[in-house]
């Protein structure tokens, strides 16, 4: 007998639909959350701090630098690199953090995984949530950037999405690279992962600061993909090319999500 | 094993089901059925297979030879709404430990699909289930393990399931809780829901199951109603005898010969089985066989899996 012939038959409720299953885990994380609110406002003051220390500071002595073939105030250019990081270390850190203390000692998805929920579910669902916590600090960070006169275009605006786009991105890799650590000195190789991603991403420099070879090298990196785009849209110097960035990072959801997804059948299916 | 041809109601039903890890056979070719309202027990000491066999049936772990249905389903293609009828007690607890008491309730029922107004309604019985009411809005954390298995037990039927696994449902409750538990799942079984458990306590399969296969080594080395099984394999009474020194059993396990019908032998006392304790007795004064202690009881499902196994469920 099918599935579908016993929900004919009145014998068993109508499955949940499997394209919105995952909602369910996201819909845990918020209630999850509810609770401990106060968490979410550190990501409103950590804007001020990245921004007030190495922007305005530095800002002042550097002076203009030359993006898009034309001078740009220092603190305009590195304020977006510093928001598409902050959208990167946002879904790395917690991401990976929370998850894999759920996978390896809570056993939160073994529970999960006893219910109508399916690994990608899980996949699926940890990283919706990554994204709506993202969004939530890079409005913050943006408001930030506005008010401080660091955003040069209406573009700006675009640059909200182009955030959660990163944190869906670096979420997606974070979880499936999460699933590789065993214990929690493991965490060091995320950091190693993630320290010269942050350094060398132009996000302090323009590309052209490179050597060519290293530059070359940058503009495959994942965290590049991401500076370039908020660069572009916070300075308003938008063009085409720009859904090569886009695409890049989407390709990273998808990779992420299906690794993921695997693993994690692999390891609490066996 | 599974008696006759296949029964029509069977809301589970394996043939050569088996599980391997690598080159390791926990599931070693399983047969039976579950038959729709009957309380289902798997008996059998650590390590035979049990909760390997479990995690099939409730779909997160997928078999590695033979046939399987749950409900009437494939779970290798309909595990999610295999899941959606069924509740999970595993031998873990894997409560939701950064949510409250209450919030268990309601997101493992969301989990299910069901909506918050249903779930508050049943979460509010099942807290009274579980006696766990005053602590609904207590972190999980700080519960005691007993509270923590109710919570677990509790959880599992916010689905209203048809079919309900529980693995070892009672380890680590104190007697009042476990008897409490029993009638609840008495409860249950009045109201049609299948119950498969496994235990390593006798008296609670006794107690419990309807029928129940006797496990051991990734084997099901019998099958039957409790009492089935104790008439089939060993005499209605048992004389557990215990010496002051191992040569002094030894001699008297030379001399009780005709004495009983047969005996086992442990490390630290005889078992003598016999379907008449006094004629027993009287044989064994006649043989001034003298024990420590000397006690005479029902035999009881211990007694099978020893005749079957040849090892106590303690080992
Ligand atoms: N994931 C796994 N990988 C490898 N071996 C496993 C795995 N899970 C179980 N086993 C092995 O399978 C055998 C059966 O284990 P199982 O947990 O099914 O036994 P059980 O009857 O439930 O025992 P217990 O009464 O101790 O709970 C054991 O030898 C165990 O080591
Ligand atoms: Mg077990």
């Amino acid at each position: 007998m099918s599935v579908q012939d016993l929900v004919d038959h009145g014998r068993i409720a109508p499955p949940l639909d499997p394209r919105k299953r995952f909602l369910r885990l996201t819909e845990r994380n918020v209630v999850g959350y509810v609770r401990a609110w106060p968490i979410l406002l550190t990501g409103v003051v950590e804007p001020f701090l990245y921004l007030l220390s190495i922007g305005i500071g530095v800002g002042a002595l550097v002076g203009d630098v030359t993006y898009a073939g034309r001078q740009v105030p220092y603190e305009t250019f590195v304020a977006s690199g510093m928001l598409a990081t902050a959208a990167m270390n946002g879904a790395v850190f917690d991401t990976t953090f929370n998850f894999f203390i759920r996978l390896r000692y809570a056993k939160l998805y073994d529970a999960i995984l006893a219910t109508p929920l399916e690994p990608r579910d899980v996949a699926l669902g940890e990283v919706t949530w990554a994204l709506m916590r993202g969004t939530f600090y890079s409005a913050a960070f943006l408001v930030t950037m506005a008010l401080f006169g660091l955003t040069e275009s209406w573009w700006a605006v675009a640059a909200l999405p182009a955030t959660v786009l990163i944190g869906a991105a670096f979420a997606s890799i974070g979880l499936a690279g999460a699933t590789y650590l065993r214990s929690f000195l493991d965490f060091d190789f995320v950091n190693l992962a993630i320290t010269p991603m942050f350094l060398f991403s132009a996000t302090f420099f323009p590309l052209s600061q490179y050597p060519d070879a290293l530059a070359t090298v940058i503009r495959f990196t994942p965290l590049y993909q991401g500076v370039a785009l908020c660069r572009a849209l916070t300075t308003g110097e938008v063009g085409v090319g720009l859904l090569v960035h886009v695409a890049y990072l989407l390709a990273m959801v998808a990779v992420g999500v299906a690794v993921a997804s695997r693993r994690i059948d692999g390891l609490l299916r066996s | 094993m599974v008696d006759g041809p296949l029964h029509p109601d069977a809301l589970v039903r394996a043939r050569g089901l088996t599980k391997a890890f690598g080159d390791f056979v926990a599931v070693d070719g399983v047969d039976f059925e579950v038959r729709r309202g009957e309380v289902f027990g798997f008996l059998g000491p650590n390590g035979a297979g049990k909760t390997s066999t479990m995690r099939m049936i409730s779909c997160v772990s997928p078999s590695t030879g033979g046939e399987l249905s749950v409900l009437h389903l494939d779970p290798r293609t309909d595990g999610p709404a295999i899941r959606s009828r069924i509740g999970v007690v595993p031998q873990e607890d894997n409560l939701d430990t950064e949510l409250s008491v209450w919030d268990n309730f309601i997101v493992y029922g969301r989990y299910f699909g069901l909506p918050r107004r249903v779930l508050r309604e049943r979460a509010q019985e099942l807290l009274e289930f579980a006696r766990l009411t005053d602590r609904r809005d207590d972190r999980v954390d700080p519960l005691s393990g007993g509270m923590k298995r109710r919570l677990t037990i509790a959880r599992a039927l916010i689905n209203d399931p048809d079919l309900v696994l529980l693995d070892e449902p009672t380890t680590g409750l104190d007697p009042q809780a476990r008897h409490l538990l029993w009638d609840r799942l008495y409860g249950l079984k009045r109201r049609g829901v299948t119950l498969i458990i496994t235990t390593h306590y006798m008296d609670e399969a006794e107690q419990l199951c309807d029928r129940l296969v006797v496990m051991d080594q990734g084997r099901i080395v019998d099958e039957g109603s409790p009492r089935e099984l104790i008439h089939r394999h060993v005499t209605p009474e048992v004389i557990e005898l215990r010496f002051a020194e191992p040569a002094e059993q030894e001699a008297a396990l030379s001399s009780a010969g005709e004495a009983a019908e047969r005996i086992e032998v442990l490390a630290d006392r005889l078992l003598l089985y016999t379907r008449d304790a006094e004629a027993t007795h009287r044989a064994l004064a006649e043989r001034s066989i003298e024990p420590l202690t000397e006690l005479t009881r029902r035999a009881s499902l211990e007694d099978v899996f020893l005749a079957l196994t040849g090892r106590t469920l303690e080992e």
